[in-house]
């Protein structure tokens, strides 16, 4: 797990690496600071040397001015290095994400994507902090005090080696205890959110039907299990408390007491006794920090795993068998045997067996029940879902052979839940085209019947547009979606029930420019409106991932039960 | 602990209030608060003492002795001390693992009733509140919010109240020993204080910055990670990265800085001190070298100074954590004391038969008739037959003061009719439902049920009587049965399959991998915006109301599927008075009469032949000539 994350530190490996380092200096200049007290003790005022008290009073402010330093160089360094580490992270997510195929996107919800973006990348930032400098301090303190200890009292070490590994059987017991109740404490904190996002979302839905009390009680099952599970997990954690400061007050009697002794015998200084209780206070400061900081870092595992869930996630869709420099040749596209099923669970196959041909320039009518793959259908065409069984030809050529830019190049499309960016409508028209001119766009928006509307704003062109373009109507918002489809030059255009929230005479406009200008071009529409596909060159008629008819307006009238009770139930009454 | 998240210094507006209210919180579990500070206090004594005796174990237990070979009563009082300090010392530690799961217990108590109080209030509130507040800004109540009172609670006010105790007890201690080596401290402390001030100043500085690079590429990535399946259909990935690099650097430029800053006080706080400490050592041993002071007081001494520090760089490192929590505590009682919805409606909703006499009769159980229950003056009760009859006099509305969504609207619908609404979005459609269910408030005009004005109508008794099925539809986490049981707790197993069956979803949901036991998650975010809105349609067919509401409920539904509901709704609507929103044409049809809205009046009224021969503006919209949006 750490190796898939190291390569992010990479870019700022020299800092990761200065940052301990840097600590440790601090931390040895730390450890002269008792030895030095001890000697101001023992020699200046047993001597009553005052030039010799000065003299190391001077030495023991320098010692600390050096270790501010390096503890500021720490600092410095180890939140370019952390800060780093996060941003690249962020980035190796996102540019992941930008690789998803729709089947990828469909197995993460885009709450819980966002969530690893922002929540776990700096739940990482902090922990990869913690590591640079709690972990590098406690050990460097624990070894180097102990060493110095030994070199001034060799007799009274000994506490220090007992207490040492004591302390890390405790404190490594506690947090192996407390990991799992602790993961377990995050997953009910989640399900707690989870019920609160719910009915926030739905409160309409919960104030109709009167359900306040029973959502009442459902949100007090939810905390409560989160409160019982969170005393679980921090019941354990304050442990740490008394196995400290036991330890830390054990070895200060022992000290005091063995000490004395030597003192007394006159084997040792009482500034070095001194001396050892400042260190035994020294390195267990270093532990305490060092146990919270590591709780910091095993709750920061979850969020580690929840990105590299993202980061190993196989992309299904890539160039692998494509040819470099195929490009799509016309707009012919031709199903041959093709099935689908979303994932390999699913009972059934969403698409069964299609076949189906449709030459360049012609235009596909779709249209069926809820339900019976009219999207799917078409996604398959972009290739933005692989076909499970059979094979899909665009141009000739397999959708494989084709890499990815060159085919969705050829390939259009306005998808049913369409999306619009913050930025200006003309931003927004342009992803169709990056390098078109502004003529381009007009002409393109003109085909859709958006130039009127867009002019009619004061800013035109230059409207700045909400996220999700939410001060524009729904047919307006779907108006733009085609003319931004239209500026990618597509040689197949593909509408997802495009023109659901268009009146029924602006969709007529629409498909008229289609007809006169965009001849050329294969033009697959998906409607539930009879009217928006009556006119086109052949109609699929689409049952339960089967296809039930195939043919003009005309001819299904006569032919296809489902159309004509589709055309009935529209159509009946209208003058 | 919960997932740990950075915090935005800000200052709180009133401190004093917040921090009351909180300690009101604190001390509902009082004995146990109490003896939580008792056990503070007792374990910072503890430390305190312990170091005091410092001075008199060296000054009389080993000074005397140096150099002699002490016999046991020599070691008598050297003995007696160092077992002192065990037993304080013992004592100390356990008041503190005493108070610290003492205080697991409290805040956890805490928070869940801060998080109980914040949510019943939030089930309370008017819908209008949910309009002008985000869901995003709501929750970061329940997570951003409460996180870091969780913080402050569990670091900040007890550490709180054992740096005082400390500090007060060290100061007090080092006075006794030396009042010249205090004032070398004291000089110290102060020149600490002074670069602190500093540092937090510029600190906020960049975590505010920090923050709004931190907002702008969190903004980014939200909005592309939804339009995810956009940015792949234009091959926009490239262009999308290239963005995202380039705010990505910004942030991390900010949040390095930041970091530094709020990072630096560790080292510095706790470096400063040692040079504080080697001060002390050489101005104690010159003081000693002058008889000013004894060994003994100078160890004892130089462990205080030691001691003294270490509160205040905890507290200058929560300092930050401390002022967002106050903020966001701030923010959390501001909506639990935000006025609820106001409800003075007496008349209630029950069961009734009819007696022997031919009257109706109140009854606990289901009867399928539901009454109207008036209180009278003299403390009988009226029952009034629930018909659905809907009568609305002269209604205005606006949501906004100078903005009139409604204006003089008055309709009336007949028990058993259905009554459709057609017009443009913003044209008042989905108000006028709203004002029946008392979403809002009628400001001007009256609104009549069975008769009854129905501001005297308890709320939830009104809201039972009408079911809603919204063109959004929100499904819970839960099996498919449960979510149409959500319509009415206590019906059956069968009753479900009927309603089921009755809005069309029964074909679909016996195909789901487990029928009925399917497990919905994410809102539905495994069905189809057509299929959830079956199910939601299900949902207000097992509430089984006397009114039903249904607002663009098969807007997702296509035409085939929807002519099967049909017959399915027809029966549901047989007897109830409906109310129907729609935005294709073909569904409101069959209705009784057409309302058609326009700018927040109602501009043709009649059933559908009377409006086709009208050729006004319904006719307009029927043969496509107008756009509705």
């Amino acid at each position: 797990m750490i190796r898939e994350i190291a390569k992010y530190m990479y870019k700022y490996r020299w800092y990761a690496v200065l940052a301990p380092l840097c600590v440790a200096g601090e931390v040895l200049f730390e450890i002269l600071i008792p030895r030095l007290m001890a000697a101001i003790v023992d020699v200046g005022i047993a001597n009553t040397d005052l030039d010799y008290v000065l003299r190391t009073g001077g030495l023991m402010v320098l010692a600390a001015v050096c270790a501010l330093i390096l503890g500021l160089l720490a600092v410095r360094f180890s939140s370019k290095a952390s800060m780093g580490f996060g941003a690249e992270l962020r980035r190796g997510i996102f540019y992941k994400i930008q690789d998803f195929s729709f089947k990828n996107i469909d197995r993460f919800s885009v709450a819980s994507l966002v969530t690893r973006l922002t929540a776990d990348v700096s739940n990482c930032e902090r922990a990869s902090m913690l590591l640079m400098r709690m972990l590098t301090r406690s050990p460097v303190m624990l070894v180097s005090a102990t060493l110095m200890a030994a070199s001034i009292n060799g007799e009274l070490v000994w506490v220090f080696l007992v207490a040492i590994p004591v302390l890390a059987v405790a404190l490594g017991l506690l947090i192996t205890l407390s990991f799992p109740r602790f993961m377990r404490m995050l997953r009910k904190y989640d399900r707690m959110n989870a019920t609160v996002q719910e009915n926030l979302a739905a409160i309409r839905v919960v104030k109709s039907f009167v359900r306040e009390g029973y959502e009442r009680e459902k949100f007090d099952r939810a905390t409560e299990e989160l409160v019982d599970t969170s005393i679980q997990a921090e019941g354990i954690i304050v442990f740490n408390w008394p196995i400290l400061n036991i330890t830390m007050y054990s070895c200060i009697v022992a000290i005091l007491w063995f000490g004395s002794q030597l003192t007394i015998g006159g084997q040792m200084l009482t500034g070095e006794l001194l001396s050892f209780v400042g260190y035994v206070t020294q390195i267990l400061t270093s532990l305490m920090m060092l146990s919270m900081g590591l709780i910091g870092i095993v709750t920061s595992k979850a969020s580690l795993e929840r990105i590299i869930e993202v980061l190993g996630e196989k992309v299904d869709i890539t160039d692998e068998q494509a040819d470099p420099a195929l490009t799509v040749p016309d707009g012919g596209i031709e199903f041959r045997h093709v099935s689908f099923r979303y994932s390999g669970e699913a009972k059934e196959d969403t698409l069964k067996d299609i076949n189906l041909s449709i030459r360049p320039g012609e235009t596909i009518g779709i249209i069926g029940g809820t339900g019976s793959a009219k999207t799917t259908l078409v996604q398959l065409i972009p290739r933005l879902y692989e076909v499970s069984e059979g094979e899909l030809r665009v141009g000739g050529h397999d959708v494989r052979d084709y890499t990815l830019d060159a085919l969705r190049g050829a390939v259009s499309m306005v998808l049913q839940k369409n999306v619009l960016f913050s930025g200006t409508i003309e931003e927004n028209l342009r992803w169709g085209d990056p390098n078109a001119t502004h003529e381009q766009i007009v002409e393109a928006a003109k085909k859709a019947q958006a130039d009127a509307f867009i002019t009619s704003f004061p800013d035109g062109y230059n409207t700045v547009l909400g996220q999700g373009g939410v001060n524009l109507s729904g047919g307006q918002k779907q108006r733009l979606c085609i003319a931004r489809a239209l500026l990618a030059h597509p040689k197949i255009l593909i509408l997802d029930d495009s023109t659901s929230a268009v009146d029924t005479a602006t969709d007529a406009k629409i498909r008229e420019a289609f007809q006169s200008e965009l001849g050329h071009v294969t033009t697959l529409i998906i409607a539930q409106r009879i009217t928006s596909v009556m006119d086109a060159d052949r109609i699929v008629v689409l049952d339960d991932g089967r296809i039930d008819g195939v043919g003009s307006n005309e001819e299904l009238l006569r032919t296809n039960a489902i159309y004509r009770d589709v055309y009935e139930s529209q159509q009946k009454g209208v003058a | 602990m919960p997932p740990m998240r950075h915090q935005i210094p800000q200052k709180p507006k009133d401190f004093g209030r917040t921090i009351r209210r909180i300690v009101t919180y604190l001390f509902r579990q009082k004995w146990l608060m109490l003896t939580a500070i008792l056990l503070v206090l007792v374990s910072s004594g503890a430390t305190i003492f312990g170091t005091y005796m410092l001075r008199p174990l060296i000054n009389r237990g080993i000074v005397p002795l140096i150099g002699t070979e002490p016999t046991l009563a020599d070691l008598r009082p050297l003995i007696l001390m160092i077992g002192l300090v065990a037993a304080v010392y013992l004592c100390g530690a356990l008041a503190n693992f005493a108070y610290n799961r003492i205080m697991v217990t409290i805040s956890n108590h805490i928070l869940k009733a801060v998080r109980m109080d914040l949510f019943g209030r939030l089930q309370e509130l008017p819908i209008h509140y949910f309009d002008v507040h985000t869901h995003g800004e709501l929750m970061s109540r329940f997570t951003n919010d409460v996180d870091t009172l969780r913080n402050a609670i569990n670091t900040g006010f007890v550490q709180f109240i054992s740096s005082s105790v400390s500090v007060a007890g060290t100061f007090v201690m080092m006075l006794v020993l030396s009042p010249l080596l205090t004032l070398l401290v004291m000089a110290m402390v102060a020149v600490i204080l002074l670069i602190l001030s500093q540092i937090g100043k510029r600190s906020r500085r960049q975590f505010r910055l920090r923050q709004a690079a931190l907002g702008r590429v969190n903004g980014f990535m939200e909005e592309h990670v939804v339009g995810q399946k956009v940015v792949k259909v234009f091959r926009h990935e490239r262009a999308t990265k290239a963005e995202f690099d380039a705010l990505n650097e910004e942030l991390r430029e900010v949040a390095t800085a930041a970091n530094a800053y709020g990072m630096m006080m560790m080292p510095l706080v706790g470096n400063l001190s040692y040079i504080n400490y080697a001060v002390v050592a050489s101005a104690g041993a010159t003081l000693c070298i002058f008889g000013q002071l004894d060994i003994g007081t100078v160890g004892a001494f130089l462990q205080y100074s030691r001691s003294f520090f270490q509160p205040i760089t905890q507290v200058s490192q929560e300092f930050n954590t401390i002022l967002s929590a106050l903020a966001g505590a701030e923010r959390i009682f501001e909506v639990i004391d935000t006025e609820p919805e106001r409800d003075e409606g007496t008349v209630t909703l029950v069961h009734t038969t009819t007696g022997a006499d031919g009257q109706l009769q109140e009854c606990a159980h289901r009867t399928g008739r539901w009454a109207w229950k008036q209180p009278q003056p003299d403390g009988s009760a009226r029952y009034v037959p629930v018909r659905g009859h809907v009568v609305l006099d002269k209604v205005d509305f606006a949501y906004e003061p100078d903005h009139p969504v409604l204006r003089q609207v008055s309709l009336y619908a007949k028990p058993g009719q259905k009554i459709a609404f057609v017009g443009s979005t913003g044209a008042g459609k989905t108000t006028i439902t709203n004002l029946l269910n008392r979403f809002y408030e009628v400001p001007a005009g009256k609104i009549f049920y069975d008769g009854i004005d129905i501001t005297a109508i308890r709320k939830d008794d009104l809201r039972r009587s009408l079911a809603m099925v919204l063109q959004d539809t929100h499904l819970f986490t839960g099996t498919v049965r449960e979510n149409i049981r959500y319509g009415r707790l206590d019906a059956t197993d069968e009753e479900i399959v009927e309603a089921a069956k009755l809005a069309n979803a029964h074909p679909f949901i016996e195909h789901l991998p487990h029928g009925y036991d399917t497990l919905l998650t994410d809102d539905g975010a495994n069905l189809s915006q057509g299929q959830r809105q079956l199910l939601s349609i299900a949902r207000a067919a097992v509430a089984n109301p006397p009114v039903l509401i249904l607002d663009e409920a098969t807007s997702s539904v296509d035409t085939r599927t929807e002519a099967l509901i049909e017959q399915g709704m027809d029966s549901l609507m047989a007897g109830r008075t409906t109310f129907v929103i729609a935005h294709r044409l073909s569904t409101v049809r069959n209705a009784n009469a057409i309302l058609v809205l326009e700018h927040g009046e109602i501009i043709e009224r009649g059933d559908h032949d009377d409006l086709i021969r009208q050729k006004g503006r319904y006719y307009q919209l029927y043969t496509g000539q107008f756009e509705l949006d």
